[in-house]
């Protein structure tokens, strides 16, 4: 026997229960569904930039007006001349040696620099110092590029490389790649920088006391220790300094040539694109179709580069973990 | 594997031969502490401590958290050096060395004094490069003798049977109890004369905790050893003498099994028979 407060209560919890059960059901199907959408929407649009690249590109290699365009010619071809001459030359080697000279030079400075000053960060400098010196790298991170790109033609060239050299042009590798370098500073140094800050106070400790001086505790511990995490900072911002375009397309210079020497121009394969993109190419014209070709093999490069750092992460931690 | 003899039940007090026996033999003091106070910035931890450790003896310092005895350690070897804020006054000499001497050699302290902490921390590298790294640091070693001092470290800490055939392989692969063996091992490769062993066991389990108990048994003969330790059994197993720390206070030392079956001090007798801390 229950009291009719009692069988009250037991109804209104019961149909209470009923409609929010249904609600609670169509809410977290809704929030379900909402989630899987926006999933797949960045999954399409990787799909589809893919797939306008794939279509374009082949387009490109089959041609019925360019015959002498294929696969062979594109990748062996030391001759980068789509717009001048009476033949237009197809050879991509050019794009892609200016880009690993830029991209070389910026990793010369930036590595050893990043790293510098990330041990300097994490082992060496007061919590103070490291709060100011933080913000100060985090306003590098946030200057446009465009900004780094005149830095580089206007100050680091005529200041730093022509005083130096007269061989060096208003537009050369070595000062694109040096602002490229400044620019992917602050990725190699705070990632960098986390990675030495994990390595456990113990491990430091551990070497303290066997009689390590600071400096024998960085390299031969927190350095080793933290490689893997210092790996993939490089890589990320390797990957970063190839698809940088603003600062090459200001201070690199126009010409695609085959060269290693960083006082000339080159053109990289970013630069090639805005080039064809800001100029008048006709869309179907076979300089546009280029560009696709120049952006299919970029995208290859840099997926190839994410991979290989994700299987050297992979290795390294199945070493040390 | 560990090893087989070490199914040791717990010895309530220190009646095994092994302890109370040479004592006498050897009393030359390794470590004296005199009028020793410590801070960390203004929070004063240790107060004005008086303490002489024999050489070639196991000494354990017991006491509650807190009670400074971990503090203590770290003076013998300078590693509250790391930490901001630490100083000391008053007077403690390793073998008549003063150790808070403002010009000593860190470097050269922390050779002659090895140290195995709470967590094992090895390296992550190869078993082999784990114990030559203190030797490498130092350069004592001619390139031949290398391999010999990293065998001779690894049996000594009762480990290069089990070790022997994968010394290139990572040390984060071992034990718990193997790491903590690792660690000892390093410690040792640089030819220490006193050990300090900061609560060894407490992140180990009970076999690896008895491996260990026995090898700081074995190590005796060679080494003055000084281990904290939370564990009233430990300290009686292991310690040929005892301290007892309470509030950054030396409160009581003597002989282990005097100090745990007729201590002078109320508060050592509470402490040691578990009424508190």
């Amino acid at each position: 026997m229950t009291s009719i407060a009692a069988r009250t209560a037991a109804e209104i919890s019961q149909r209470g229960r009923i409609r929010s059960a249904a609600f609670q059901g169509f809410f977290e199907g809704s929030i379900k569904a909402t989630l899987i959408a926006l999933t797949l929407l960045s999954v399409l649009t990787t799909v589809v930039i893919i797939a306008v690249l794939v279509e374009e590109t082949i387009g490109f290699f089959t041609m019925a007006d360019h015959p002498e365009i294929s696969l062979w010619s594109f990748f062996t071809g030391t001759e980068w001349s789509p717009l001048l001459g009476a033949k237009p030359l197809f050879g991509v080697l050019p794009l892609i040696s200016g880009t690993l000279l830029v991209t070389a030079i910026a990793g010369i400075f930036a590595m050893p620099v990043g790293l510098l000053t990330a041990v300097f960060l994490s082992e060496y400098a007061s919590p103070r110092t490291r709060s100011i010196l933080k913000s100060v790298l985090e306003v590098l991170a946030g200057v446009p590029t465009v900004v780094y790109g005149f830095f580089a033609l206007t100050f680091i060239t005529p200041y730093l490389l022509q005083p130096l050299s007269s061989s060096f042009g208003t537009y050369n590798a070595m000062g694109a790649g040096i602002a490229v370098g400044i620019m992917i500073l602050p990725i190699v140094c705070s990632l960098s920088e986390d990675a030495l800050r994990t390595v456990p106070q113990s491990l430091r400790d551990g070497a303290y006391a066997l009689g390590a001086t600071k400096f024998d505790v960085t390299a031969k511990v927190v350095i080793p220790a933290g490689l893997s995490g210092v790996v993939a900072a490089f890589l990320l911002a390797l990957t970063r300094a190839i698809g940088e375009t603003m600062i090459v397309a200001l201070a690199a210079g126009g010409l695609a040539q085959l060269t290693v020497n960083p006082s000339q121009q080159v053109q990289t394969m970013t630069a090639y694109m805005v080039q064809i993109f800001l100029g008048d190419a006709p869309a179907a014209g076979v300089e546009y179709r280029s560009s696709y070709a120049v952006a299919f093999t970029l995208f290859l490069i840099t997926f190839i580069m994410t991979w290989t750092g994700a299987i050297i992460l992979k290795r390294y931690r199945e070493e040390y973990e | 594997m560990e090893q087989p003899t070490t199914t040791s039940t717990p010895h309530s007090h220190s009646g095994s031969p092994s302890i109370g026996e040479p004592m006498t033999l050897r009393n030359d003091t390794a470590i004296e502490m005199q009028n020793l106070s410590a801070w960390y910035s203004k929070n004063q931890v240790l107060h004005a401590i008086d303490l002489d450790i024999a050489a070639k003896q196991v000494c354990a310092f017991i006491g509650p958290s807190g009670c400074g005895k971990s503090t203590l350690l770290r003076w013998l070897n300078r590693m509250n050096d790391t930490i901001p804020g630490a100083r000391a006054t008053g007077k403690i000499a390793l073998h008549g060395v003063s150790l808070l001497d403002s010009a000593l050699d860190v470097v050269d302290l922390r050779r002659r004094v090895g140290m195995v902490f709470q967590k094992p921390n090895p390296f992550p590298k190869s078993i082999f490069d784990n114990v030559a790294f203190g030797p490498r640091l130092h350069r004592i070693y001619s390139r031949t003798d290398l391999e010999e001092l990293v065998e001779q470290s690894l049996r000594a800490s009762a480990l290069w049977d089990e070790v022997k055939d994968r010394l290139t392989s990572s040390a984060l692969g071992l034990s718990g109890g193997q790491q903590q063996r690792l660690c000892i091992a390093r410690a040792i490769a640089v030819g220490p004369e006193l050990l300090l062993m900061d609560e060894p066991c407490s992140a180990l389990d009970p076999r690896s905790t008895a491996s260990i108990e026995e090898l700081i048994r074995e190590l005796r003969a060679t080494y003055t050893i000084v281990i904290v330790t939370h564990n009233m059994q430990q300290a009686s197993r292991v310690s040929d003498s005892t301290a007892f720390f309470y509030e950054g206070k030396l409160v009581e030392t003597g002989p282990t099994d005097v100090l745990f079956t007729t201590p002078k001090e109320r508060r050592t007798e509470d402490y040691v028979t578990g009424r508190f801390g």
